[in-house]
């Protein structure tokens, strides 16, 4: 078992993190999921995009659904369990979605990407066989500025196809 | 990683490759590793290694553009080693040569230009080498898959000639060339290397970067543009735990080991600021533009008789268009890291130029050059100088302060409020027809915020009160304005205003966007008025082949019926659909493209819905079909995103568009269908397509909204309340 939390004066948050148990501490409970993964797990694939739930680049999983780690609270993950980009594929074996935006070149800066995957994995484990325009209903709420939509949703078509 | 700014030899190789590079010094002590930094050297660009592999060093970063992977491709090709075995070391200070920042699309013309010479020296230089090894005239081998090899079939292995040795010869401007019709690398749809570990977290941001000892910094911006701040209350967050508040001047930043304690301390702490109303607002920033005091003219053509050939023409038009203040609006807001060390500073950013940064950070800050290395890393899309340079001035002046490693990233109303930003432009056009619909005159007259020359001002020092130029560069705005048809009687002429509101930069197509907007929809104008076809009138006055040959495929690619604007059969039920086309060539010398879009506009609604973009596309030689093909596809898409939507607005203290609710981006939802066609002339000169499909988006969706409703829209964001609004006024 992971154990990061060293200062027993300072509270404690239990949950999962991609499969296993960890235990953190942080001094306010309102500290933002997003926070704990990057600086305390080392978890670097949710990105800080806008702190305010707006653009998607920080999307993670907490108990299979996709949420917004820069406004969900670390206490509020007490018990959960949350995947991250890391929890998916690695580059040796990425994972189907991984695949298909490897396959795609659905990146450009690649600093959304984390998100698109993360919404889109949310949106396949809910509708294995979307149409293109739910792909696009699910990923609404995820922002690309270099442009990279159409490669990003041929890659979530070509991973439900998979 | 370690931080180096004394150039320690030993260490820069092992940072250069992640583990020991060994380098080769011929007739040189084997001892002295230094790395090249001149730029005439071929070693300063092309290391071979004794495994094998490659790497190149440059100062271009690839912004997510796929750069790099075109410099690998470059340089395989020219020296016949496999491409899989090349890697590249962008924007690094102390290990890649200084030939030029990134931007303006110069990246394939000139850095790969560059990297080329730099390999085809290279190989003739391996060629000499194979030719004493195997003791056979240079003349009678050839080098491919990494071997040089003789007619009579001996053959050696690049690593090993090169073994123990630098090349140790100058770029030879006229090295010969492969001959492109022999291209087995270039041309090729060769996959990115960074996307893999970009989509399993594995690629090694500049926002991930930590240091042993590296604190989080956080910069308080004034409520204001040009308010001082008047006083500090530290106990507002004294609850918070470690951290250390910075003031100088005006300058006010927090730093904590603890990110999240300085994101709250820089949101909680309370700070009083003077008042201050020195901007315009954005809400009559078409009128301010048109008013403000004018610097310089600048006569960009001038032929024939303007004035008397309008009023002898048979039609005369004018209109007036307006593209307001755009932000970079880059997803992650900007980031730096920077350590301050008696012994020298070194900087880690994404900024496009890393030269650049250094230069102008050494001058205000007053290090010496050779005491500052500044490091590239990938951050989020930057499309020009956005916040970059700034963060890492606030990074430098934290950690100055502060005695170690801070890590600077802004906050969202930070990159939204502080860019720098793509400026207004104010285009008013005049044109006429004779009687057969030919143009017969025209004016375009431009009025652009500006300001003087220089390096830019930087945010963080400018709060401190400390000296430093304040140049307005951003970039070339003022190419595309004039048509692409013959005209007898043409002027042109761009208006410098004095000032700016915002402080500017260069944002991706630096002002061309707005200038085909205004010439594409002022041609679509006349050819309506002239009652023809909008293709078949531009058609008329192009003879450049590659010019025609866009036109029509395009057209081709959208079934585009000819007859003129507008639709005579538009309505779908509630929607009235049309179609628009415009072409350019950018900046009047490189690629040559057409764009056309379908469109449906729902007229209760205001709501504009693009359905189908094609887009044609001549770059010259194609490097790699699918870097360019997402390329095209980005600046197809972004450039939608900024037609449709984008605007910062600002009132008499600040830039109020500080989030995504208030600045939207294009969602997928409006994602239309998208089809480019990609037109590879090998033997032509190949340039840089990180700006040139963007050009004319703007003008493209603003002529299919005329077809489909009849309305012209001549003010940039379409917004749905604007389309309501034009429909009121019909």
């Amino acid at each position: 078992m992971l154990r990061l939390a060293d200062n027993d004066a300072m509270p404690q948050y239990k949950f999962r993190v991609n499969g296993g148990p960890v235990t953190v501490d942080s001094w306010d409970p309102e500290q933002p999921l997003l926070y704990i993964l990057r600086n305390t797990l080392a978890l670097h694939g949710a990105k800080f995009g806008c702190g305010l739930g707006q653009c998607g680049a920080c999307t993670v999983l907490v108990d299979g659904k996709a949420v917004r780690s820069c406004t969900t609270p670390v206490k509020q993950v007490t018990g959960r369990s949350v995947t991250t980009l890391e929890g998916l594929g690695t580059p040796e074996k990425p994972s189907a979605l991984q695949s298909a935006f490897i396959a795609e070149q659905a990146a450009q800066c690649g600093y959304c990407t984390n998100g698109m995957i993360m919404s889109a994995s949310a949106v396949l484990s809910q509708t294995p066989r979307p149409t293109l325009e739910q792909v696009k209903q699910g990923l609404a709420g995820n922002l690309c500025r270099c442009g990279t939509h159409t490669r990003i949703l041929s890659a979530v078509m070509r991973a439900a196809k998979a | 990683m370690e931080t180096m700014t004394s150039l320690s030899r030993r260490g820069i190789l092992k940072m250069a490759a992640g583990a020991l590079v060994v380098r080769f010094a011929l007739g040189q002590s084997t001892s002295d590793t230094s790395k090249s930094l001149d730029a005439t050297e071929v070693d300063s660009f092309i290391a071979i290694h004794a495994d094998g592999s490659v790497t190149i060093y440059t100062s271009k970063v690839d912004v997510g553009t796929g750069l790099a992977t075109a410099f690998r491709q470059t340089a395989a090709e020219e020296l016949g080693i496999p491409v899989e075995r090349f890697t590249v070391i962008e924007g690094d200070t102390a290990l890649t040569p200084d030939h030029g920042g990134t931007g303006g699309s110069s990246g394939i013309p000139r850095g790969a230009a560059d990297i080329r010479r730099a390999a085809a020296t290279a190989r003739q230089a391996l060629l000499d080498l194979g030719a004493k090894q195997l003791n056979q005239p240079a003349s009678e081998l050839t080098i491919a898959g990494g071997e040089v090899t003789h007619s009579g079939g001996q053959r050696v292995t690049v690593a090993s000639l090169v073994a123990g040795k630098r090349l140790g010869v100058k770029v030879n401007a006229n090295a010969p060339l492969k001959n492109p019709s022999t291209y087995t690398v270039v041309g090729k749809p060769i996959a990115r290397a960074d996307v893999p570990a970009k989509c399993t977290a594995k690629h090694p941001w500049l926002q991930d970067l930590t240091l042993p000892g590296m604190l989080h910094g956080r910069v308080v911006r004034s409520p204001a543009v040009g308010a001082k701040l008047l006083s500090v209350d530290e106990n507002s967050i004294r609850a918070l735990p470690g951290v250390r508040v910075i003031r100088i001047e005006s300058f006010l930043g927090v730093v904590a080991a603890d990110e999240w304690a300085a994101v709250r301390a820089a949101k909680e702490i309370k700070a009083t600021w003077s008042d201050s109303q020195v901007l315009p607002g954005s809400g009559e920033l078409s009128h301010w533009v048109r008013q403000a005091p004018v610097d310089r003219d600048q006569a960009l053509a001038n032929r024939g008789d303007v004035n008397g050939a309008l009023s002898s023409a048979a039609k005369q038009l004018s209109a007036t268009y307006y593209w307001p203040f755009q932000s970079h609006a880059s997803l992650g807001p900007s980031c730096a890291v920077a350590d301050v060390k008696e012994s020298g500073t070194t900087i880690w950013s994404a900024a496009q130029n890393p030269y650049g940064l250094r230069a102008n950070l050494a001058k205000v800050f007053g290090i010496p050059l050779d005491k500052m290395r500044v490091i590239y890393r990938d951050g989020s899309g930057s499309y020009g100088t956005n916040g970059a340079d700034d963060a890492a001035a606030d990074a430098l002046m934290l950690s100055r302060a502060v005695g170690q490693p801070v890590r600077v990233q802004w906050m969202r109303q930070d990159e939204h409020g502080w860019d720098p930003k793509g400026p207004a432009q104010l285009h008013e056009l005049r044109g006429g027809l004779d009687a057969n619909g030919n143009i017969s005159a025209w004016e375009t007259q431009m009025w652009i915020p500006d300001g003087p020359q220089g390096s830019r001002a930087l945010l963080g020092p400018e709060s401190a009160a400390m000296s430093q130029t304040h140049g307005q560069g951003a970039g070339l705005m003022t190419l595309n304005l004039d048509p692409p048809y013959p005209v007898a009687n043409l002027r042109v002429v761009s208006h410098h205003l004095k000032d700016t509101p915002l402080r500017l930069s260069n944002l991706r197509a630096p002002g061309k966007i707005a200038n085909i907007f205004a010439v594409e929809s002022f041609a679509d104008e006349l050819a309506a008025a002239a009652g023809m076809d909008p293709v078949a009138f531009r058609l008329r006055g192009l003879s450049d082949p590659r010019a025609v040959e866009v036109l029509k495929r395009a057209t081709a690619m959208m079934d585009w019926q000819t007859r003129p604007s507008p639709n005579p059969r538009a309505a779908e039920g509630d929607v009235l659909v049309g179609r628009g086309m415009a072409y350019m060539r950018y900046k009047q010398a490189e690629n040559y493209v057409a764009l056309g879009i379908t469109v449906a506009v729902n007229k209760a609604t205001g709501k504009i819905a693009v359905r189908r973009v094609v887009c044609a596309h001549d770059c010259g030689l194609v490097v790699n079909p699918d870097g360019l093909r997402n390329q095209v596809e980005g600046n197809i898409m972004q450039t939608l995103s900024r037609t449709l939507h984008e605007e910062v607005t600002f009132d008499k203290a600040r830039v109020t568009s500080v989030d995504w609710a208030s600045y939207p981006l294009l969602t997928f939802p409006e994602v239309p269908a998208l089809q480019v066609a990609l037109i590879d002339r090998p033997e032509q000169p190949s340039y840089g397509a990180g700006e040139a499909s963007s050009a004319p988006v703007a003008a493209a969706l603003a002529n299919a909204i005329f077809d489909a409703t009849g309305i012209r829209l001549r003010a940039v964001p379409f917004t749905a309340e604007r389309v309501k609004a034009a429909f009121a006024k019909a």
